[in-house]
C-alpha cells in the first residue's frame, strides 16, 4: 500500500448528503475483476450525461457541465469535501478504488458510513471526520476562492486552510501507523499467527462443530 | 459483569487486543461471490499465500447469474454478458485452485450469498460470519456477529482466518406488542429506518429485541436484519431462542447427535443479559406500524401507504431540505401526492432481503386467483437459492404467479442491483422487495420503491400502490 505523510492539494466538493457508494462507482463496473481502472467512472451518472457502460472509452461522451468536478477550477484536486454519512450502502471497495484512480488522496467529511470508512485506509486514502460547522467553513472558503489548497499532515493530525487555520481531527493509532508506514496489514496480522493457531486449537476442542464440516 | 449479545459474541472471538483499542477477532464462516472476491485471490497469488482454513469458506455465484431458464440452460458458458461471463468464471477458476467449495452457477444449491448461508446451516448461531457484501448482517438473525467486509478484508480473512476491528457500541432496537393483520417484517424493518435514518446505527451493533420478534419467524428476522446496514450498522442480530434451534435442526452443515446437544447448550447462552448495558435504545410500538413504501432515493424516506409523499417546505434542516427537493425531483413525484397514486411499471420480487420461502409465499396469496395488471411491464419472482425455488415449486406457488401473469425466475440477485440484465429503463417506477432505493441502483435513471413481498404483489395486480390490507 503506498504511504500518506503530507498531502497539499486542490480541495473540490461533492456537497450533498447520504453519498453512496452505488453513486461512487455504478454496478456495472464491477464485472471488472482488476483493482484499478475505475477512476473514468467515479461519480458515473453524475459526471457524464448518458448511460455508462463497462470497458467503454469515456473521452467522446457528454459531460455534465453542472457537475463541479467537470469545472476547470477542480481539474488535479486531491481532496474530496463531502456531507454527512458519505460511503454508505454497500460495502464495494471499488468505491476507494475509484476515488483514488481518480486522483483523490483524502475525503473530509463530518461522517463516514463504516465499512467505506475501514476501505479507505486499505488503499492509502485519507478519510477525516471533522464537526459541521468546520466542514461548513471549509466549503463556505473554497467556494469563495479559486484554487483553493488545504495541507493534511498526518503525523500531527491536522487540516490546514490557505490562512494558516488549522483544525485537528482524531485517527486511530493502528490506522494511523499503517497509513504512514505503507504498510499491509495482513504481513502485520500473521506475526501473530502462533496466536491464531492457539485460539484456533482450544476452539476446535470446545467446538468442533465449527471445524471440517463444508468440503 | 452483564453482557449483551454483541459482548458475547465479541469475547468468544478475541484472539488478540492492542493498546489502541484493535483487535484481531476470529472469523467462522467466509462466504464469497464472483464480484468482490477476484482481486483478493490475485493479492493471495502476488504474495504466494494460501487460504488458512479452507474449510470456512463457502461460495456461489450470485450477483452477475442471468435470471432466466434460457440463459441458465447452458451453465457459465450460457452467460451472454460477456464481462459477466469472466467473473463467474473467475470464481469458479479461483475456488477449483485453492480448493475451496463452490456452488457452481448451475448447483441446485446456488443461490444469493445471505439466503444459502443460513439455509445449510453453513452459518450458524454464535459464530462469526463476514462476505464481501453488506448486507451479510442477515446472518445476524441467527445470534451470530455478522458483517459486511470489503475486498482487503475478504483477502485478509482468507490469508489469516482474523479481521482487525474495533469493537462498536451497542445498541438495542425494541419494538413491543403485536404487529398488526397483513404488517411483515419488511415494514418494521423499514419503519425502524424512517425513525433512526440511514446513519442512526452507525457505529454501532444493532441488537433487535422485544416482543415482535420474539414472535418472529427465523426469515423475518433475517429480512430485519439484512436491512440494519440500511439504518449505518454493519451487524444486526437477534438473539437465540427455541425458534433459532427448530430452525437450524437438520440442516446439511448443522451438527448432529451428541455434537448437537453440546452446540445447543453453547448456543443457548447467545442472548443479552437482563441487566446489559446498551449505549442507545430506540423503542417502536409494534401495534402502531402500517405497510410502508419508500417515496424517495434513501431508505429513510419511508412513508406508510396512507400517506403522502412529504413536503420539503416542512423541512427545517436545509441539507436535508435539498436532499428531498433533489429526491422528489429524481422520482418524478410531486409533494403531497397521494402514495396509492403512484404508478408501477415493474414488480421485483426477490433480492437477500425478501426472497426466501415467506416471502414467496407471501407474495402467491395476494396473488392467488388475479391478473397482473396490463399497465405492469413486467413483474417477476426471484427465488433466493435454489432450494427454495424447488420448495416453492413443490407447493405450486410458480403455477399461481405464471397464472397471473408474473414471471417465474432462476436464483440469484437479479434487479436488486441490476448488474445482470434484469433492470429498469429510464424513469420506470418499481415496486421492489429490495433493500436500496438509490438513484440508478436498479438501472439507470429507475425509479425504485421499498415495499414487502405482499405490498409488491398488490401493487403488480393493481398497478398503483395499494393497502394490502384492505386488498
Amino acid at each position: 500500500m503506498k504511504s500518506f505523510t503530507i498531502l497539499t492539494g486542490i480541495a473540490a466538493p461533492m456537497d450533498r448528503a447520504n453519498v453512496d457508494t452505488d453513486m461512487i462507482i455504478p454496478k456495472q463496473f464491477l464485472k471488472s475483476i482488476k483493482r484499478t481502472g475505475f477512476g473514468k467512472n467515479l461519480f458515473d451518472e453524475l459526471r457524464y450525461l448518458d448511460e455508462g457502460k463497462p470497458d467503454q472509452e469515456c473521452t467522446g461522451r457528454p459531460i455534465n457541465p453542472d457537475f463541479p468536478l467537470n469545472f476547470s477550477r477542480y481539474q488535479g484536486a486531491t481532496v474530496l469535501l463531502a456531507r454527512e454519512n458519505f460511503g454508505c450502502g454497500s460495502s464495494r471497495e471499488h468505491a476507494p478504488w475509484a476515488l483514488d484512480d481518480y486522483g483523490f488522496r483524502c475525503v473530509i467529511a463530518p461522517s463516514f458510513a463504516d465499512i467505506f470508512y475501514n476501505n479507505c485506509f486499505k488503499n492509502g486514502l485519507l478519510p477525516i471526520v471533522l464537526n459541521e460547522s468546520m466542514v461548513d467553513q471549509l466549503f463556505k472558503e473554497m467556494y469563495a476562492m479559486e484554487g483553493y489548497e488545504l495541507t493534511i499532515d498526518l503525523a500531527r493530525q491536522i487540516v490546514k486552510t490557505p490562512s494558516g487555520e488549522s483544525f485537528s481531527f482524531d485517527v486511530d493509532e493502528f490506522r494511523k501507523h499503517c497509513l504512514l508506514n505503507g504498510l499491509d496489514d495482513i504481513g502485520l496480522t500473521l506475526e501473530h499467527a502462533d496466536t491464531i493457531r492457539a485460539y484456533e486449537a482450544k476452539k476446535r476442542i470446545d467446538a468442533p462443530w465449527l471445524f471440517d464440516v463444508v468440503k | 459483569m452483564a453482557k449483551t449479545l454483541y459482548d458475547k459474541l465479541w469475547d468468544a472471538h478475541l484472539v488478540k487486543e492492542s493498546g489502541d483499542g484493535s483487535a484481531l477477532i476470529y472469523i467462522d464462516r467466509h462466504i464469497i461471490h464472483e464480484v468482490t472476491s477476484p482481486q483478493a485471490f490475485d493479492g493471495l497469488r502476488l504474495a504466494g499465500r494460501k487460504p488458512w482454513r479452507v474449510d470456512s469458506i463457502l461460495a456461489t455465484p450470485d450477483h452477475n447469474v442471468p435470471t432466466t431458464q434460457k440463459e441458465r440452460a447452458n451453465g457459465v458458458k450460457g452467460i451472454e454478458d460477456p464481462v459477466s461471463l469472466i467473473q463467474v468464471q473467475t470464481l469458479d477458476d479461483n475456488c477449483d485452485e485453492f480448493g475451496i467449495v463452490e456452488y457452481k452457477i448451475n448447483d441446485s444449491r446456488q443461490g444469493i450469498v445471505h439466503v444459502i448461508g443460513p439455509e445449510t446451516g453453513a452459518c450458524l448461531p454464535g459464530m462469526t460470519v463476514v462476505c464481501g457484501d453488506s448486507h451479510t448482517a442477515t446472518n445476524g438473525a441467527l445470534g451470530a456477529l455478522a458483517h459486511g467486509i470489503g475486498t482487503s478484508e475478504v483477502e485478509h480473512v482468507m490469508a489469516t482466518q482474523c479481521l482487525v476491528a474495533k469493537k462498536m457500541k451497542n445498541m438495542l432496537v425494541k419494538v413491543e406488542g403485536k404487529l398488526g393483520v397483513g404488517i411483515t417484517p419488511k415494514d418494521v424493518v423499514l419503519a425502524i429506518i424512517a425513525k433512526i435514518g440511514t446513519a442512526g446505527g452507525t457505529g454501532y451493533a444493532m441488537e433487535f429485541g422485544g416482543q415482535v420478534f420474539r414472535d418472529m419467524s427465523m426469515e423475518g428476522r433475517m429480512t430485519v436484519c439484512n436491512m440494519a446496514i440500511e439504518a449505518g450498522a454493519r451487524a444486526g442480530m437477534v438473539a437465540v431462542d427455541q425458534t433459532t434451534i427448530d430452525y437450524v435442526k437438520g440442516r446439511t452443515y448443522a451438527p448432529k447427535g451428541d455434537m448437537w446437544e453440546k452446540a445447543v447448550k453453547n448456543w443457548r447462552e447467545f442472548v443479552s443479559d437482563e441487566a446489559a448495558h446498551f449505549d442507545l435504545i430506540v423503542e417502536l410500538d409494534g401495534s402502531q406500524i402500517k405497510p410502508q413504501v419508500s417515496w424517495g432515493t434513501s431508505p429513510e424516506m419511508v412513508v406508510a401507504i396512507d400517506d403522502r409523499v412529504p413536503d420539503p417546505a416542512n423541512e427545517s434542516d436545509p441539507v436535508k431540505r435539498e436532499g428531498m427537493i433533489r429526491a422528489l425531483q429524481y422520482m418524478g413525484l410531486k409533494a403531497n401526492q397521494p402514495i396509492e397514486s403512484i404508478y408501477v411499471d415493474r414488480v421485483f420480487i426477490g433480492s437477500c432481503t425478501n426472497s426466501r420461502i415467506e416471502d414467496i409465499r407471501a407474495a402467491a396469496e395476494v396473488v392467488k386467483g388475479k391478473t397482473k395488471a396490463s399497465s405492469v411491464k413486467e413483474a417477476m419472482v426471484v427465488p433466493g437459492s435454489g432450494a427454495v425455488k424447488a420448495q416453492a415449486e413443490k407447493e405450486g406457488l410458480d403455477k399461481i404467479f405464471i397464472a397471473a401473469g408474473i414471471e417465474w425466475r432462476e436464483p440469484g440477485c437479479s434487479m436488486c442491483l441490476a448488474m445482470n440484465a434484469d433492470k429498469l429503463g429510464n424513469g420506470e417506477h418499481c415496486a421492489s422487495t429490495s433493500n436500496r432505493n438509490f438513484e440508478g441502483r436498479q438501472g439507470y435513471g429507475g425509479r425504485t420503491h421499498l415495499v414487502s413481498p405482499a405490498m409488491a404483489a398488490a401493487a403488480a395486480i393493481a398497478g398503483h400502490f395499494v393497502d394490502v390490507r384492505n386488498f
